[in-house]
């Protein structure tokens, strides 16, 4: 470990590391310096915005952070907006109260102090936050991270907790990984194919296409060819989003290509070289991510959860097209469907939501099913579209997993058991 | 008779000395979603799911996933439900933003060190990780027969 380049700072930069924009800059510098070093950084780049996941309560010291920028007069440099809180504050009744309410409610509040935005969703891209092609921001939250790097070609590294606030405080990053043409390179090519194109016509064939190319890039660039999609038709980014969020759990993926579709990868040689390696992704795999992320045994559904991340105003209209005129959702069965505020208002302006919500389902705004007690303890096993629901709830809820497509989802909701179509899958 | 192994250098990525037993995890983990706030592997998926890693030396290729990670493991150190320390091949800046956080808030220290592959594959036993001024870490083994 010899040789390694050192961190060096523009004098303005040096000045706000110092405390000329005081001690909360400061601070925050310390911190971005920090990461710098230790990601090899030789210097640090501007930012056009920021997209914070600090404000979901995760204990003590998350709170103490914020808290103490904001004790010590911080505001936020760049644009920022808010990822999911661990309260619904539209709906007050949905999340059960206990001994972290008031301390979540805080961390919510104290970010507000510090000038973001309070937007409190996974997935501020579909609202208004969508950065431009190209421009450098500071995201947190992984689907949206891997959102704005794939589909919008903007560029932000893998932020988490504390760097995102951090980064906003300053308007500075590392300039390193993502930001750098050379990192956004496929390290590996996923040929696609082969995968039926009847199949990639269901949503939960993305989710599961999702798991397998985070199982197989790991933190990598994956650059996949052969799948269908035009980003002009809007169906395609819900689905992208799908595979994101899913790759982002279960890998660390934080960019992908899809040649011929995403902004980056016109063609394969825009993105990979002919050393890259490349891998068959078949149905095979789908089938054993599908099994993967059904965890259950049996075949009742106690719930659906739907809308991780957060429902758009496009998958509200396919939700509410799905329900049609048929019956309502079994009583036994809670269905939720969770997204942002903005959304809820464009889709209750449309109609969708009086459908949904007729239909038996209740909406769940500023948080999400997966990490705020909004489940009833008796329901133990859960039906959802969602690859990183289904990745994240065994171990975050102690619950059982189905994964199904939208209109699966609906169908068991009616009736409370599993009803899905295996033909696409064999 | 506790046999000391030799000594292996890193390139610290935050600062702090410790010890404890080594383990090394046999898939990447998310500290969000794969461990509770008492330091246990949760993550189903995970092979060592149960393994408690609070007060060790802890192994790992690299992070996975969740962008939270960072908040999970202050507030692990804070409470002192940490790893003693985490050793990896390829840096996760994410948890390093974590460690450097319970630094600034606690002045509690939990190094981080990133180590070539051939060093990672020769820790075992006990571990201990001590970081100088220069950011240069140095660890020993014990008890390695």
């Amino acid at each position: 470990m010899t040789g390694t380049p050192h961190l060096t700072l523009t004098p303005d930069q040096q000045s706000s590391l110092d405390g000329r924009r005081g001690p909360a800059t400061a601070m925050a510098m310390r911190l971005v310096c920090g990461v710098a070093e230790a990601a090899g950084a030789q210097r640090l780049r501007p930012i056009d915005s920021a997209h914070v996941d600090g404000c979901l309560y995760h204990g003590q010291a998350g709170l103490d952070l914020v808290e103490k920028f904001a004790e010590l007069g911080g505001r936020v440099a760049v644009r920022t907006t808010l990822n999911v809180g661990s309260l619904d504050l539209l709906h007050p009744g949905m999340v059960r109260t206990g001994h972290e309410t008031s301390a979540a409610a805080a961390l919510m509040d104290a970010h507000v102090r510090l000038g973001c935005e309070p937007t409190w969703s996974c997935a501020p891209y579909q609202i208004t936050h969508r950065p431009a092609f190209g421009t450098h921001v500071a995201w947190g939250e992984s689907n949206a991270i891997a959102f704005v790097n794939s589909v919008l070609g903007a560029r932000t590294g893998r932020y988490g907790d504390f760097m995102d606030i951090a980064a906003a405080l300053t308007g500075l990053v590392p300039d390193t990984g993502l930001h750098r043409d050379h990192g956004r390179r496929a390290d590996v090519v996923l040929d696609c194919g082969d995968l039926p194109g009847a199949l990639l016509e269901t949503d939960s064939a993305w989710a599961a296409l999702g798991v397998v190319v985070g199982e197989l890039a790991g933190t990598r660039v994956p650059a996949l060819v052969g799948l269908p999609g035009n980003l002009e038709d809007g169906v395609t980014e819900d689905r992208l989003k799908a595979l994101g969020a899913a790759a982002a759990s279960a890998g660390g993926v934080a960019l992908f290509h899809v040649v011929g579709v995403t902004p980056e990868a016109p063609t394969l040689t825009a993105v990979a070289d002919a050393l890259t390696p490349v891998v068959e992704v078949d149905l095979a795999h789908l089938r054993a991510a599908r099994t993967q992320l059904t965890t259950a045994i049996g075949d009742t559904v106690d719930a659906v959860s739907l809308g991780t991340p957060h429902f758009s105003v496009r998958e509200f209209a396919a939700l509410a097209t799905a329900i049609g005129a048929g019956p309502r959702f079994s009583p036994d069965v809670t269905v939720l469907v969770a997204t942002s505020r903005a959304v809820l208002q464009e889709a209750t302006r449309l109609g969708y939501v009086d459908i949904v919500e007729q239909a038996g389902a209740r909406i769940l705004t500023d948080t999400c099913t997966y990490v705020a007690p909004v489940l009833s303890e008796n329901i133990t096993t859960v039906m959802t579209n969602s690859g990183k629901w289904a990745w994240y709830a065994p171990g975050n809820l102690g619950v059982d997993v189905v994964l199904g497509d939208l209109h699966e989802c609906v169908a068991s909701a009616r009736v409370g058991r599993v009803v899905r179509d295996d033909r696409l899958w064999t | 008779m506790i046999a000391s192994g030799p000594e292996f250098r890193g390139k610290a990525l935050t600062s702090g000395t410790a010890c404890g037993a080594w383990i090394k995890l046999d898939e990447p983990l998310s500290f969000w979603g794969g461990v509770d706030a008492d330091g246990r592997v949760i993550d189903v998926h995970h092979p060592q799911a149960g393994t408690s890693l609070t007060g060790a030396v802890v192994g790992m290729c690299s992070g996975r996933g969740s962008s939270s990670a960072a908040a999970v493991l202050a507030e692990q150190i804070r409470t002192g439900h940490s790893p003693a320390a985490v050793v990896m091949t390829e840096v996760d800046t994410i948890l390093v933003v974590g460690a450097l956080v319970a630094a600034e808030l606690y002045e509690k220290h939990m190094p981080i060190v990133q180590v070539d592959e051939s060093v990672f594959a020769q820790l075992a036993g006990r571990v201990t990780v001590r970081v100088d001024v220069a950011m240069t870490a140095r660890l020993t083994t014990m008890g390695v027969p």
